[in-house]
């Protein structure tokens, strides 16, 4: 979920820019140097599954996948997708350089709060359909959360980029739907994989 | 290192220093996205063009890069006419021309074009391993440009590692529907990416360890000025502050 160049206004894009640099620098100091190369990757493999397209009657769409990230990074979520975007920046066309501020809070901020709900709710040990469940029903929440960040941001440009701005919001319900489940889905594959990866083992859980 | 689809090439503006084609391409695009005259962002609409010549770009990848822009600029461009706001336009109830609407909407497209193409003449010419160490000289955290190094790298592996399992799934005969059992295969295709992606990166990080890794971005290709450097600067940041003075003129 992307916002072109040139729709924004100037205080939109000033504030947007100043809230995700000081999330990317909480971010960053909340990163463990040793854990760089470990969000470098994940960084780069939600960088990739953006170029997964699920098909939906004649045309497609595309994952993002803000949700799955943030349950995995937490706070690092903001330098690793912020990195991404500037990654995508140069090599495709979303965006450019004056929109990477509000593109990175729109994306990471509903995906830190996915993390915080994740960890309030998921326990270890808990059956696979509860990680299903969760990882889907947060990363849709996530997906209409950026949704409404970016909703807002349009609509304070001015009223009349409330047109433009729920013309988004409709194209993404099937987004929300497709990402969610893929979400899920990728929770349920990570829970019984790694389960690790989603959370402190606890210690009573050792034999 | 072969980065999925810079803008490769050997062009006086591939040949500038990364680093001033950053601040460059920063003044230049932030100047036009606060611009409020239409002078200005069409004069920022041809340098920009004007660079994108000089660094002399993969037309068919431009051109892709510019439809998909101008595919959102279209939705614009039928939405905001009707959506003006009201006594901003001539009075009267839809008879009148919706002006106002079309000269917003023309700005942001000028704009966006403009922008896009600095972003794309200046920045996406960079040769992807010098990005890194130009943003470290411009004194980016180190954590941060460490961050985006690995990732660049990354990126290749990951993609590879994609096309690959893509390459296995066709070969079983998966077809990508709008459908539950699409979705969730998606899903452990992502998972299976996380999950080889952290073994990868603990591995990766042991062989850094063992060669003294502390964290710190150490950059081996210095940077040196030369004179086209500092005339492309100065250029640039004339353009910036002309541009900034008709603002205000």
């Amino acid at each position: 979920m992307h916002v072109s160049e040139g729709l924004l206004s100037v205080p939109v894009l000033l504030s947007g820019t100043a809230l995700a640099a000081v999330g990317v620098g909480f971010g960053l100091r909340r990163m463990q140097v040793d854990s760089t190369p470990k969000t470098a990757m994940l960084a780069a493999v939600f960088f990739v599954a953006s170029l997964v397209h699920v098909p939906i009657g004649p045309s497609n769409v595309h994952l993002i996948l803000n949700g799955l990230a943030g349950i995995l990074l937490g706070w690092t979520v903001f330098p690793a997708l912020g990195v991404a975007l500037f990654l995508q920046a140069v090599l495709f066309q979303f965006g450019g350089l004056t929109v990477l501020g509000v593109n990175t809070l729109t994306m990471a901020l509903p995906g830190v709060a996915a993390h915080f709900l994740f960890r309030l709710i998921y326990r270890p040990g808990r059956p696979p359909w509860v990680a299903f469940w969760l990882g889907a029903v947060l990363g849709a929440s996530t997906v209409v959360l950026s949704g409404a960040m970016l909703t807002t941001a349009l609509a304070l440009g001015g009223r009349a980029f409330l047109g433009v701005a729920v013309g988004i919001l409709v194209a993404h319900v099937p987004v929300m739907v497709a990402d969610g489940l893929v979400s899920g889905a990728a929770i349920l594959f990570v829970q019984q994989v790694r389960p690790d990866l989603l959370g402190p083992v606890q210690p009573e859980m050792a034999p | 290192m072969s980065c999925l689809g810079y803008f490769a090439g050997n062009s006086p503006v591939h040949r500038l220093d990364p680093r001033v084609r950053l601040l460059g391409a920063a003044a230049l695009s932030v100047v036009t996205a606060i611009s409020m005259r239409f002078a200005v962002m069409l004069w920022a609409l041809g340098f920009a063009a004007m660079l994108a010549v000089l660094a002399r770009l993969d037309a068919h990848l431009l051109v892709r890069r510019l439809l998909r822009l101008n595919g959102f600029m279209l939705l614009l461009w039928i939405v905001l006419p009707w959506s003006a706001p009201a006594g901003s336009a001539a009075a009267g109830d839809g008879t009148a021309l919706p002006e106002a609407g079309v000269q917003w909407a023309s700005a942001i497209t000028l704009k966006g074009n403009a922008i896009v193409l600095f972003f794309t003449a200046l920045v996406a010419t960079i040769d992807p391993p010098r990005l890194p160490c130009a943003l470290k000289c411009l004194h980016v955290p180190e954590k941060l440009v460490h961050l985006l190094a690995l990732t660049i790298r990354y990126t290749d592996l990951i993609h590879d590692e994609y096309s690959r399992l893509r390459r296995a799934m066709r070969a079983r005969a998966f077809q990508a529907r709008f459908s539950g059992h699409t979705l969730r295969t998606f899903g452990y295709l992502i998972g299976l990416l996380l999950v080889r992606g952290m073994e990868r990166s603990e591995r990766v990080l042991a062989a850094m360890k063992c060669r003294g890794f502390d964290g710190r971005f150490r950059a081996l290709d210095g940077f040196a000025l030369r004179r086209a450097d500092a005339l492309f600067a100065v250029v640039a940041y004339l353009h910036a502050g002309i541009w900034i003075w008709m603002e205000q003129a």
